[in-house]
């Protein structure tokens, strides 16, 4: 078992002729994913990388049995792209494009509510399953597999924690996304974790700007019996500015460091000072 | 993106929001003929990007022509939080009776935009908020169907406990969630919305921030930018495809990813350092974008030491060490750098490193201890 995807996850690339979508389908494909098709509209009949071109997500759906999609096309078309693949009623789409405006997603996510599509960004890098699936853009090399979820707002800093997991290895690792707005969050990542047989403990890496976190925090200390570890980047960034992320900004004194690592420790999420210190600890717990 | 408050209340104008009788002025000479034409006495209000400028002296009355004219003067040489002010808004003097507060932000917990008012105008909001949020009315508005009628109505009911006043705010308020949505805002705000002593309502201040994502669809909205107001390293940086922020620390950090850019500041702080900046040189990096990012730093007269902390995914770590290469090759890195490249390529990266002055680290944790050291040591 595993969280999001697996093996058995049959999934289509929305924009699979672009730059991106062509490298990274043949990318996830020789990783053993199950890419079943691509779309690009006006290129069906086409084929990238053995895999066949359609011109819409219905029509991939109806060809391949698709369920789950990632999309590769520029901010600017995204948000046609996900309304496509909600509107085919797809399990899970996972949109990479970092840049699409807060109220166009806004706007997505009303239109999903109701409808079976589970959303995993936008401006995230994907979820991968190691050894089973990869559905986004993380280096395949840097995970191995094995039983600790991680679970992040961020990309890189998510390889990095996961590098620390040492012997453990991962069941899944699922970056959230940095954005303000965003289909999939904590709690919805913690529930899956703690259903799940194979993961034994979790690691949440949050950072500055929202209440995520805290809500995340509240969750854990009603729902979550398995060991979570915390880190949250940020303690140095300065009020009112932007930290790279759309969502990484401390507005009106309120989504500091402080207030998530408080929030963590009194719900009894075991707090990482820094990202080495992991291993010890899953030692020590596991 | 932020706007200032001239413009701001120019666009609500447009929308049919009441705004005073006002006008903007660069210069003692212009805020003259502008307070002649509205009448005596006026407001003259500095026009900064940042909050309070009231407590910082950047609001005052002028009963007199003289006054407007010294007034002025001294408010176009202040600096308020170290913005210098070019601009001030004469304003006419209203009869205020009561100060509220009335905006709209997309809030992240449920999505949706909320509209916010309270009673307790003319404060910041964040304040209120910590300290009474019970006094903040809220309603989240579906975006299908817009702000609906009623909810403004029962914000406005009690808010006033009077039916007029009730009806006047929900045209205010569904005329605000008009901006907020065709001009892709991400913050819109009267603070205060004032009633008057003949009981209208007006807008005393404006605030909108626009979301950046939707810039590329607005396109007035980039000639309302006021460039001087930026930092202008974090606009070469931008226009190279990197994010930076100067801080006040002395170890320059290169770091792939926000996030573990914010760690390895985090990181540098509890090994005793302080971070002189936050760089993020993005997903797909090259060689030249490198060389930007060591020139940004090096600029920086602080910098001691810098860091590259690179977890190669997309970011290919032998782009960064070619970066290293070029940038030193066209002009003497003067401090020394500590490079910690995994992931992606990093093999590549350290045969071209060979050779170099770059001291190499296997860790983060490690790569920040020697930059720490080479800077200075731990304060």
């Amino acid at each position: 078992m595993s969280i999001l995807v697996d093996k058995e996850t049959r999934v289509i690339v929305q924009g699979i002729t672009g730059r991106d979508g062509a490298f990274h389908a043949r990318a996830m494909k020789e990783y053993g994913t199950g890419i079943v098709g691509g779309v690009t509209p006006g290129k069906g009949g086409q084929v990238v990388g053995g895999i066949p071109v359609f011109d819409s997500v219905a029509e991939a759906v109806r060809e391949t049995g698709a369920d789950a999609s990632i999309i590769f096309v520029p901010a600017v078309f995204a948000t046609d792209a996900l309304y496509e693949a909600i509107a085919a009623d797809l399990g899970l789409v996972v949109c990479v494009a970092e840049g699409m405006p807060t109220l166009d997603v806004v706007r997505v996510l009303g239109y999903a509510r109701g409808r079976r599509t589970r959303i995993l960004g936008p401006n995230c890098p994907g979820v991968i399953s190691p050894g089973k699936a990869e559905l986004g853009i993380m280096p395949a090399a840097s995970f191995r597999p094995g039983c600790v979820g991680v679970v992040s707002r961020s990309g890189t800093l998510t390889y990095e924690l996961a590098s620390h997991t040492g012997e453990f290895g991962q069941s899944t690792v699922v970056g959230i996304g940095g954005d303000p707005v965003i289909g999939t969050n904590f709690i919805d990542c913690l529930a899956m974790f703690e259903r799940d047989p194979e993961t034994r403990a979790i690691v949440l890496v949050g950072e500055i700007g929202g209440t995520d976190e805290e809500r995340a925090a509240e969750f854990v200390k009603a729902n979550v019996t398995k060991p979570v570890f915390g880190f949250i980047a940020g303690q140095t960034a300065p009020p009112g500015k932007r930290m790279g992320h759309a969502g990484a900004i401390i507005s009106g004194g309120s989504g500091t460091a402080e207030e998530k690592v408080r929030a963590f420790a009194a719900a009894g999420i075991d707090v990482l000072h820094e990202p080495g210190e992991l291993t010890d600890r899953l030692k020590a717990r596991l | 993106m932020k706007i200032h408050e001239y413009q701001a209340k120019e666009i609500f104008k447009a929308a049919g929001i009441p705004v005073p009788r006002e006008r903007p002025a660069t210069s003692p000479k212009e805020a003259l003929a502008a307070a002649e034409e509205i009448g005596l006495p006026v407001m003259v209000k500095a026009q900064v990007l940042v909050g309070g400028r009231g407590k910082a002296g950047g609001v005052k009355k002028a009963g007199s022509l003289e006054q407007v004219e010294s007034t002025a003067g001294q408010i176009l040489g202040m600096t308020i939080k170290g913005l210098p002010v070019r601009k001030v808004l004469v304003a006419e003097c209203v009869d205020i009776k009561a100060e509220y507060y009335v905006g709209i932000i997309v809030d992240r917990a449920s999505r949706l935009p909320v509209l916010m008012a309270s009673a307790a105008g003319g404060v910041e909001i964040e304040q209120v908020a910590r300290e009474s949020p019970e006094k903040i009315l809220k309603c989240q508005v579906d975006t299908g169907v817009g702000l609906l009628g009623f909810q403004a109505r029962d914000i406005g009911m009690a808010m006033f406990r009077d039916a007029a006043l009730a009806r006047d705010f929900a045209g205010i308020a569904n005329r605000l969630y008009r901006v907020f949505v065709e001009q892709d805002c991400s913050l819109i705000e009267i603070n205060p919305l004032v009633r008057l002593g003949d009981g209208k309502l007006l807008a005393l201040d404006a605030k909108i921030n626009f979301d950046d994502n939707a810039l590329f669809r607005h396109t007035t909205h980039e000639g309302l930018r006021d460039m001087g107001a930026e930092e202008p390293k974090e606009v070469e940086a931008k226009q190279a495809g990197l994010s930076y922020i100067k801080l006040d620390g002395n170890v320059g950090c290169v770091v792939n990813g926000a996030g573990l850019a914010m760690a390895t500041m985090d990181l540098i702080k509890r090994y005793g350092g302080e971070p002189a900046n936050f760089l993020d040189v993005g997903g797909s990096s090259s060689p030249e974008k490198m060389v930007t990012a060591m020139k940004i730093i090096l600029g920086d007269r602080n910098v001691r030491a810098i860091l590259v902390n690179i977890f190669g995914g997309i970011t290919r770590c032998d782009d960064i060490a070619a970066g290293l290469v070029q940038a030193a090759q066209q002009g003497a890195i003067g401090v020394p750098v500590v490079a910690r490249l995994t992931g992606t390529n990093a093999e590549r990266a350290r045969e071209l490193l060979t050779g170099s002055k770059v001291t190499p680290a296997a860790t983060m944790s490690e790569a920040v201890r020697k930059a720490v050291a080479l800077a200075g040591g731990a304060r």
